[in-house]
Order: structure tokens, then sequence, then C-alpha cells
């Protein structure tokens, strides 16, 4: 047997190399075959899901809600002290001080994340702005979105804080933020597919020791994580009606 | 207190659908919604409260312990129409979402306004519960609810 694992590609690219090493150390730890398929579009990535392709998934917290609600996922683990939050920034020299500043016409600068992108329109309603009334640029990474505000194509962009935090201190030295979220209880999970769940424990139980032994934590250190801890049904089911809250439809 | 709300301060008796009541003292108030955050709290289905996130202890100036185990209605402030809960708790017990403007009562007495989304919490085709997600409204909404719920009271 061959699981098949994919990962969010919301991730740093310096930790593409992480998500290998981990691949190979879940190998090992599970005695089985994995294979690790990455994307560099969302889009891309949820048709495949859909249609079946993958066993494990490391979803941000909107695609999670999909694979519970409608594919029958299960989330195993979730890594430990890393909320997902986002934030609006501008150019350093940019006259808005804060979110209420923006005037109808805005023009925004974004990667096509989903949550990212929800939370960051969210945070952008005191100013009664929309994705009518706003005109949004999609690039392709995090670093991209930093270029359009330092270029001033774009008066804010939206960046997971992650991705931010890891810009370099050059590019973060030239943009300020708006605005930051502070919502702790939304973040990625590990899922398992349905017509797997009987090799649930024994993943869930490997990946909560990962961080006991050293090997395990220069895995983790490379995929940026400090470790992961269970993900009980009934918290995925709380992080997903939250969503759903979030979700205007 | 500080001097200046004093000229605003009313003490009132708040009556609840369920036949209770409170006194309670209502300052003319309000504390600005926290840049960022998300006030997030469940219910079970008659409207007890079974969780409390910071911001929500943080903004109603309960303590968590005060408000698990309560009404979620000990937020009601007595400028919301009786209609809109009654509007809400339609939606809900329908299993469907619920959205709105609301003011909220402090325990010292002053509010603050959220954009409020409600949903059943469904298991195993079920309701065991509601999760009411609260976030920063724009002043323009604040003001057209302001309007609107005067009329309705």
């Amino acid at each position: 047997m061959t699981l098949n694992l994919t990962v969010s590609p919301d991730f740093a690219p310096d930790h593409i190399s992480g998500w290998f090493i981990f691949n190979t150390w879940l190998q090992r730890q599970l005695g089985t075959g994995v294979h690790l398929e990455l994307y560099d579009c969302f889009d891309a990535q949820r048709q495949d899901i859909k249609s079946g392709k993958f066993d494990l998934v490391y979803a941000n917290p909107f695609d999670a809600s999909m694979l519970v609600r409608e594919l029958g996922f299960k989330a195993l683990v979730r890594p430990i002290s890393k909320p997902d939050e986002t934030i609006i920034a501008t150019h350093k020299d940019s006259p808005l001080q804060c979110v209420e500043d923006l005037k109808p016409g805005a023009q925004l600068v974004a990667t096509d994340d989903p949550d990212v992108n929800r939370i960051g329109m969210i945070m952008l309603e005191p100013a009664d702005l929309d994705q009518t009334n706003t005109e949004t640029t999609t690039v392709d990474s995090y670093v991209i979105v930093a270029k359009n505000v330092l270029n001033k194509n774009a008066e804010v962009g939206f960046f997971l804080k992650d991705a931010y935090d890891e810009l370099s201190d050059l590019i973060k030295s030239q943009m300020k933020i708006l605005v930051s979220s502070e919502i702790s209880v939304v973040h990625h999970t590990l899922l398992l597919c349905p017509k797997l769940q009987k090799y649930a424990p024994k993943i869930q139980q490997r990946l909560v020791k990962m961080a006991d032994d050293e090997k395990g934590r220069s895995v983790l250190e490379s995929m940026n994580l400090l470790g992961w801890e269970v993900m009980t049904e009934e918290e995925t089911e709380f992080m997903i009606d939250l969503i759903d809250t979030l979700l205007d439809e | 207190m500080p001097e200046h709300d004093m000229k605003d301060v009313r003490d009132i008796v708040i009556n609840y659908h369920d036949g209770t009541s409170r006194k309670a003292t209502v300052l003319d108030r309000e504390v600005p919604y926290p840049e960022g955050k998300l006030i997030v709290s469940r219910t079970d289905t008659q409207g007890i409260i079974t969780h409390a996130n910071q911001a929500f202890v943080e903004m109603s100036g309960y303590t968590e312990e005060e408000l698990i185990g309560t009404n979620h209605y000990i937020l009601r402030h007595p400028d919301m129409p009786a209609v809109a809960f009654a509007g809400l708790w339609e939606t809900i017990e329908a299993g469907n979402k619920w959205h709105g403007y609301v003011k909220n009562l402090r325990k010292d007495g002053a509010y603050y306004w959220v954009k409020a989304t409600v949903i059943p919490n469904i298991r195993n085709g079920v309701v065991v519960g509601y999760t009411s997600v609260r976030r920063k409204p724009s002043r323009s909404k604040i003001s057209e609810s302001e309007a609107l719920y005067k009329t309705l009271r």
C-alpha cells in the first residue's frame, strides 16, 4: 500500500525540502510507501483532492472544512502553537494608518490562499469594503504580494502571518502592518481519508511522539513546526463551525 | 468610574423572555471593538453559555466562570429590540445561519457593537447547540442599525 500525501500550498518555499524529509520519516515510521505531491495552486490541488487522489492531507482550515463535511476525512493532528493568522500590510510611506482609511476602489494584492483571503476581507469590513468595491490582484506567492506592496501596485497586501514573519528584514522594514488577526483557534490540520481510518491510531501516535526524539525534532524543524497534538473530532467540528460563520453565503 | 460617565448612568430592570429579570446599570459609553479579534462563544440549545474565548471574556467584562452556565441574554442591551432576537431564534432553530448587528451590554454597563453570526452545531443530524462569532462592524452599519432598532423598540 502507498499512502498519497499532499500539503496545502501556503507554506514558505524554504520548507519544501522539509516536507520531503517528513515524507521519508513517515514512510519509515509506518513501514509503508508514502508519496508526496506538492502544488503551487490551491484550486488544482482541491480538484485532485475531490477526485479522491489523496489519502492524507495537511490542509488549511477552509479546505479542512470541505474535507470533513463533504469527503468524510477525519482530522488526526494539528501543529502545536501554530494558529493561522492574517496580516494586512501597506507600504511604510503610505498615508494609511488603519483599515478604516481605505476607500471603495481600494487596490488589494493577495495569493489564492482561501483562509487568508477570507479573514483579510473580514478585517476590511469595518471600512465597508468587500469584493464588490475593491480590486484584487492575485499572485503566486507572499514574496510577490510584498513586491506589489513595495512597488505601490496595490495599497495593501494580505499575508499569512507565518509567511509575513519569514519575509526578509529588508522587505519588512519597508512595510507597516495595519491589522493582524488574533483568532487563535483556526489552524491547519492533518486529515486522513475515510477508507484508511484503521491506520488513524498508528499515524496519530507516531506524530504525537515525533518531537520526543532528536531525529523527529530535526524533521519538524525543517518544516518549521514544533510538534503535533491530537485533534479530537469535536475540536475539528468546532473549528469547522467557526469557519462556517465566516462564510457569508 | 470616571466622572464624565456619571452623567449618563441609568439603573434599569431588564426583563427576559423566559420571565426572569435583573437589575442592571447602563452607561452611555462605547468600548471599541478590539482590532483583529473574533469574539467566540458556544451555547447549548437553550442559550446557556458552554464556551467563551478570551476576547469574549475581555469585552464582556465578566470572568469566564461567570459566563459559563449563564444564559447568553446576559449580554443583551436594553436598546436592542426583542424582535431582533426573536428573528435570530427563529432562524437558527430552523437550522439556518443568522447574521446581524448587535449592541451588547457589558458587566460594567458600557456597550460594544458587533457584527454577529450564529450557526447551529449539527452532530449526527441533531442540533446540539449554537456557535456565535462576532467581528468588528463598520460605523455606517452601526448607524443604520441604531436608526432601525429605534423604530422597533
